[in-house]
């Protein structure tokens, strides 16, 4: 019986292939376009939020300079219901370094919710050129560590980041700030620290991460060059980077830090939250041209059936004077549309994938983003699902009111009307 | 008495567009198994709206319809689809063969729909069919490549291929030559004597009225002679 209605069904649109032809075609591109179109923008949102992602902390560590925020006068019994207005509040001369960071690195490190901790020291300096003065900043980092978590490495464009650990005294400068020093590798440069002092250091690398402003003023040095730099005793960093198993438990997390250990805490999507509307939104953007392109489709299949219910109106009404029931009509033009979709969409997802792959490979040089060579795609199998049901569902909604039409056609006027 | 395979009582029916009128006025009539009944008129005179009646197809009238006993009115469309499939059997003035599908393909479609049979089953009773109308061997061949006479055939060959209670005609041999219109008669005659099967056929051809087994002449949607 269900045979019977596929034969029909089948007959129906070799009859009518080019038509049918047609509105396979227009499910076919239009589910490439959704797929092509979804690849490549989520590809983009991964490889930006990559940049930033892997090069930042999910929590950051550290210490600010700030007003206390319990002043004398609200300890002291008169005073300690009213309201105070104290003017001309100044921080207290504090230290940035963490206290107790042993411990703490220790304790994180136990820690089975974190993938891994690493200390750093900022410290500000001025590149010394000839006369001129640059400002810069000199990161202390766990070498190692900080390539394993945050992948160093990729941002080293020239030189061999695990000499910043072998060669003491050494430094891998900024790609622009090393344009403006003019220094090749193997030089030696001159910093002066913000105590005055003047020290000299051995260039053994670049680092470009495609962001100008960093690139201008940052370098880095092992921690214990910083620490000789700045005079410290070798319990002296300034922050605490930490890498977590899962990115979405960082704002809580960071409060829960903040309070065990009484510092600074930021967590990555307060540090970031400027990309994440950018990501979600490109998304959205994505999804609604997609979807779009898919009721366009539908609309053409809805005409051509529409057509075709119009073209076959005798081939109806014969069917329902020999015994076929108005459902069995209508099924007979779900299954034609049906088809349609199914086939216009298994195409479409694989030419959807092809041109992926397609995009994928075609090159993608820019000196900002070193790391990448070609144009970035995302193969999330998501969108496959989300493009297959589409299809199914459109296809269908644009079978199911044609075929009630047809269904209801009046077997009597047709066969009158001869 | 040969036993009562449609019955109409009180049949009445009313046009509403474009003014109310009354096309068939209290219709009432039997049809026996084996007879070879025809239904003469002229032109207007509610013939055909009376057909479409008896087949279940045209469902807004007044009065009753019984089909092998059983009633018509109230049963729900696909009900009375199954009833078309199984019990009635249909040949129009146009023969209505579906181009995308081969003679025997045609011919099987009612017989499939009806699902009594295996598939290799109703072929076979397909070309059986074929072979009482002597057009066995254009089976395969597509409607479109048969002529007037031997498509009117293939439609009377699909009117029987579920053993109907009765065959219905209008105007059966109203496109045909008298060749052919002859040929189309002798095959009902032989339907009604040989396999003793009800005919009911809508005609304004006399000659061929006159005969059948028995006529109804209708005018202005009423039955006068019976």
């Amino acid at each position: 019986m269900n045979s019977l209605i596929i034969s029909i069904s089948w007959a129906i649109l070799k009859a009518r292939w080019k038509q049918t032809l047609i509105a396979a075609i227009g499910v076919t591109f239009s589910i490439t376009m959704f797929i092509a179109l979804l690849s490549f923008m989520s590809g983009l949102n991964e490889m930006l939020d990559g940049l930033i992602l892997n090069r930042t902390p999910h929590i950051r560590l550290y210490n600010d300079i700030q007003p206390s925020v319990n002043q004398p006068i609200d300890l002291t019994k008169e005073y300690k219901r009213g309201h105070n207005f104290i003017s001309s509040i100044k921080p207290k001369d504090e230290k940035l370094s963490l206290f107790n960071n042993g411990l703490i690195l220790s304790t994180l490190k136990k820690d089975n919710r974190v993938l891994g901790v690493t200390p750093k020291i900022v410290s500000q300096v001025f590149y010394n050129v000839g006369n001129i003065d640059l400002i810069g900043i000199i990161n202390g980092i766990d070498v190692v560590e900080e390539n394993r978590l945050f992948t160093f490495n990729d941002y080293v464009v020239e030189g061999n980041y695990l000499d910043l650990k072998n060669t003491p005294n050494s430094i891998i400068l900024g790609k622009g700030a090393a344009t403006k020093m003019l220094a090749e590798i193997g030089d030696i440069i001159q910093v002066t620290t913000s105590k005055g002092e003047i020290v000299q250091l051995k260039v053994v690398g670049y680092f470009q991460s495609g962001i100008a402003d960093i690139d201008n003023v940052q370098s880095y040095a092992s921690i214990t060059t910083v620490q000789k730099l700045l005079g410290e005793s070798n319990n002296y960093i300034t922050d605490i980077n930490i890498k977590l198993k899962d990115l979405k438990s960082a704002p809580s997390l960071a409060k829960e830090y903040q309070n065990l250990f009484n510092v600074n805490a930021l967590d990555y999507q307060t540090a970031n939250s400027q990309f994440e509307t950018g990501s979600s939104i490109r998304s959205l953007i994505s999804y609604a041209v997609g979807v779009t392109l898919l009721i366009v489709a539908g609309f053409g299949i809805y005409n051509i059936l529409n057509m075709m219910i119009y073209e076959k109106m005798d081939t109806i009404a014969i069917l329902k004077a020999t015994g076929f029931s108005g459902n069995d009509v209508s099924k007979v033009f779900i299954t034609i549309a049906l088809t349609i979709g199914i086939f216009g969409g298994m195409f479409g997802l694989l030419f959807g994938f092809g041109l992926a792959v397609v995009i994928d490979n075609l090159p993608f040089n820019t000196p900002s983003l070193p790391t990448i060579k070609t144009y970035p795609i995302s193969y999330d199998i998501y969108f496959y699902i989300i493009g297959g049901i589409f299809s199914f569902v459109t296809t269908y909604l644009a079978g199911y009111f044609p075929s009630r039409k047809a269904s209801k056609v009046d077997p009597v006027v047709i066969i009158r009307g001869k | 008495m040969q036993e009562k395979i449609l019955e109409a009582i009180n049949i009445t029916k009313y046009f509403h567009d474009p003014i109310t009128v009354q096309v068939l006025k209290e219709i009432n009539f039997s049809i026996l198994k084996g007879e070879f009944v025809s239904v003469i008129g002229k032109s207007g005179c509610g013939k055909s709206t009376l057909l479409y009646i008896l087949s279940t197809m045209d469902t807004d009238y007044e009065g009753s319809l019984l089909i092998d006993n059983i009633q018509m009115k109230g049963k729900k469309e696909f009900e009375l689809a199954k009833v078309r499939n199984q019990y009635i059997g249909f040949v129009f003035q146009f023969h209505y063969l579906l181009n995308e599908f081969s003679i025997l393909k045609n011919v099987m479609l009612p017989g499939l729909k009806f699902g009594k049979f295996s598939k290799k089953e109703v072929e076979h009773r397909a070309y059986e069919k074929l072979k009482i109308l002597g057009i066995e061997n254009e089976a395969l061949k597509s409607p479109n490549q048969l002529s007037g006479g031997q498509k009117q055939r293939v439609a009377i060959a699909r009117a029987l291929i579920n053993d109907p209670l009765i065959i219905m005609g209008d105007e059966p041999t109203g496109n045909l030559d008298k060749k052919n219109s002859e040929n189309v008669f002798n095959i009902f005659k032989e339907l009604a004597e040989v396999y003793n099967q009800a005919l009911l056929i809508v005609t304004h051809d006399n000659e061929f009225a006159s005969k059948t087994h028995r006529i109804i002449e209708m005018e202005d949607g009423k039955i006068i002679k019976m």
